[in-house]
């Protein structure tokens, strides 16, 4: 049975920096089989978590994105009526009799998976994400925690539909409501907070290879002590990595060398009016300068 | 491993120690299930398990739900699994604790022989909890005398259920009709076409039958926040008891108490038991009648929780006499951050049903343009008056 630091170090391969914390929660979700939920601020790489993994079993990875309203004919299945109301008039020109008609539009073919079924009809165990739980309503939770813990969906026209393999679920959350305890209970949690500094270079150094390191090192001190200041949006990974790839696609060699394009690329990081004035142009170069 | 626990020589098994590791959890307010105990266990065995970090790791990923879990769990880990040897009474499922009450006894006459193993003698926590069971003492038949009572003097468990009917119809009040999204209805304005043809595969693909939608009532949400800083702490309680009322009420609510800092107390408010509510807010309301500092605290809720909770389908409601030392200008700062995020704002003062009352308050003068609804509350009555100027809303 492979570790969690194998499991670390094959994220690490797919260009994940896992902390220990995270790489051990996703061994014991992976060897008991259970759901995972991971909770933390937007733009730390919780979804992310999910597309590495399906990367490491190289399987597929179905993604559920919640949202307000999200009900079971957009996540579970739905019948294609359109098809199955033109099925029905072809078929009263053919002369077919009501029974035929009636199992043939019932049957699978015209049954629109939606991606809580096709997850349990893979073949390979493939990676369930289901993002933005806290988006959903709770009656959506209720009905996800009943297909979490028995892998079975039933359609009344078809009868029950059994997991041919149990995928391999991650959830994440960031918080806009509170989750049921029933749903926590069920899963392997983990908070997944901002990086350290050391963390953050790794990853940096994981997806911008071509960055030179005392650039890097620059980079990530400066988003690090931006995240330290009052803002409306803190960033995130991935806008720490924009930031990077934009320095870098201009050709600077140090973050301190031109005041403009530093103002120019912080538009990246900030997003919000406020943030801007919050971080004006002095403030940054002084961070930019500490960075150092 | 220098530290070693002593507890280990007396109860049987790793299984037992688990239980009793859970049982140590559960006591420290975290929900685990009757499984929990068997996932903890598997999981050890997917780990190094003789690793003290990899089982704390492991420990942590399955017992944790929440933040706050995953970050006290450490201190719990090391007093059960390192506690060189001081285990809490309960922890040990197969003691039988009259025993070693005995022996604690003999141990204060100093009648014991040789033995001198006694545990710390812990108090019983029963005794505690019988002492308190006299304090609700007020009888459900005063309770519409209550209503009339300055809101002072509520601190019972039949006036926190008088305070959830008042905060029923208060959330009843703030139903909002704007949800964008349609729901199939028997009675709306708009088809549900859908529907209509999926039914009509029964007639022949004849629609016969002709089916609505129609945009479904969606509640707001109600985010309180009440001072409990020295000035207030008259009115304190008892509008903590209203929001004990709100929080069991309505289970999307969400409350925090501020003196000098933000505290959330909505899921201590939501404990079955009425009074222990009480006692566990008691517990967190640690600076309870100190200063206070409405800016700073209004301002950490603007920073914090109402990024995440605020948005336009939410009502922010202050329960505060305004009496800051802060500059006023934080307050309004705040104020018109979680205004921008489209939430409804309403100040409840307890000083403005006095007579000849003006917000002359420095906070409170800054607040009044960024607020939709100044209101006086004082008892519940004046609580359940609000309700119609919340419809309006």
């Amino acid at each position: 049975m492979s570790s969690w630091s194998t499991l670390q170090a094959e994220m690490a391969e797919e260009g994940y920096v896992a902390s220990d914390d995270l790489a051990m929660a996703l061994h014991i979700a992976l060897s008991l089989g259970r759901p995972l939920l991971l909770e933390g601020a937007a733009g730390v790489g919780k979804t992310e978590v999910a597309r590495v993994l399906s990367a490491i079993r190289d399987t597929d990875l179905i993604r559920l994105q919640c949202y307000e309203g999200l009900d079971a004919a957009h996540a579970i299945y739905e019948w294609n009526y359109q098809r199955q109301l033109l099925a029905i008039r072809a078929s009263a020109e053919e002369g077919e009799t009501g029974r035929a008609v009636e199992s043939r539009i019932f049957s699978e073919e015209y049954l629109l998976e939606r991606p809580l079924l096709r997850a349990i009809r893979q073949e390979i165990p493939p990676v369930l994400l289901i993002d933005e739980i806290d988006r959903a309503d709770e009656e959506f939770e209720a009905y996800l925690l009943e297909v979490l813990s028995d892998f079975q969906i039933t359609v009344p026209e078809l009868g029950t539909i059994k997991a041919v393999s149990r995928p391999i679920v991650i959830l994440t959350a960031n918080g806009t409501r509170d989750l049921s305890d029933a749903l926590r209970r069920r899963c392997i949690y983990a908070y997944v907070d901002y990086p350290e500094r050391n963390a953050e270079l790794a990853i940096l150094n994981a997806r911008c290879p071509e960055i030179e390191d005392r650039l890097s090192a620059q980079i990530v001190g400066f988003v690090q002590a931006i995240r330290r200041e009052e803002l409306e949006k803190t960033p995130g990974i991935a806008e720490m990595l924009d930031f990077a790839a934009a320095v870098s696609g201009l050709g600077i060699a140090d973050l301190n060398d031109d005041p403009a394009v530093l103002g120019a690329t912080l538009a990246i990081l900030l997003k919000t009016r406020a943030d801007r004035d919050a971080v004006p142009l002095e403030v940054a170069q002084r961070l930019a300068g500490k960075a150092a | 491993m220098s530290r070693v626990t002593r507890f280990a020589a007396r109860d049987d098994g790793p299984a037992a120690r688990m239980a009793g590791f859970m049982a140590h959890l559960r006591s420290h307010g975290l929900s685990l299930g009757v499984g929990a105990c068997d996932d903890a266990l598997s999981a050890l065995t997917c780990v190094d398990a003789a690793k003290p970090e990899d089982a704390r790791r492991a420990l942590r990923a399955v017992c944790a739900g929440t933040k706050e879990e995953a970050e006290g769990f450490d201190a719990l880990f090391d007093t059960y699994w390192l506690s060189g040897g001081r285990v809490r009474q309960k922890a040990v499922p197969t003691q039988t604790p009259k025993r070693e009450q005995r022996s604690s006894e003999f141990s204060k006459e100093g009648a014991a022989g040789g033995g001198g193993k006694a545990e710390s003698p812990e108090t019983d926590p029963g005794a505690e909890v019988m002492e308190m069971d006299g304090e609700g003492r007020l009888v459900a038949s005063r309770t519409s005398n209550m209503m009339k009572k300055d809101l002072r003097d509520v601190v019972a468990a039949s006036d926190i259920r008088a305070a959830e009917k008042v905060a029923e119809r208060l959330g009843a009040a703030l139903r909002d009709r704007r949800s964008r999204r349609r729901k199939s209805a028997a009675k709306g304005q708009g088809m549900d076409f859908r529907r209509v043809v999926r039914r009509s595969l029964a007639t022949g693909g004849e629609p016969l039958r002709l089916y609505r939608k129609t945009r479904p009532e969606r509640p707001m949400k109600i985010v309180a926040l009440v001072d409990v800083s020295g000035s207030m702490t008259v009115y304190a309680r008892p509008f903590l008891a209203f929001l004990a009322g709100l929080m069991r009420a309505d289970p999307n609510a969400d409350a925090y108490l501020f003196h000098t800092r933000l505290v959330r107390i909505a899921a201590a408010l939501r404990d079955e038991d009425p009074m222990r509510a009480l006692n566990r807010l008691t517990l967190l309301a640690d600076g309870f009648g100190g200063g206070s500092k409405i800016g700073e605290a209004l301002e950490q809720f603007a920073q914090g929780p109402a990024r995440r909770n605020v948005d336009g389908r939410t009502v922010v409601i202050v329960l505060s006499d305004g009496y800051d030392t802060d500059p006023a200008t934080r307050t309004a700062e705040a104020l018109e951050k979680i205004k921008k995020r489209g939430a409804k704002l309403i100040w409840l003062n307890p000083l403005k049903g006095w007579r000849d009352y003006a917000p002359v308050a420095g906070a409170m003068a800054a607040a009044l343009p960024h607020l939709d609804l100044f209101a006086p509350a004082a008892t519940l009555d004046d609580l359940a008056a609000l309700a119609p100027a919340l419809e309006g809303m």
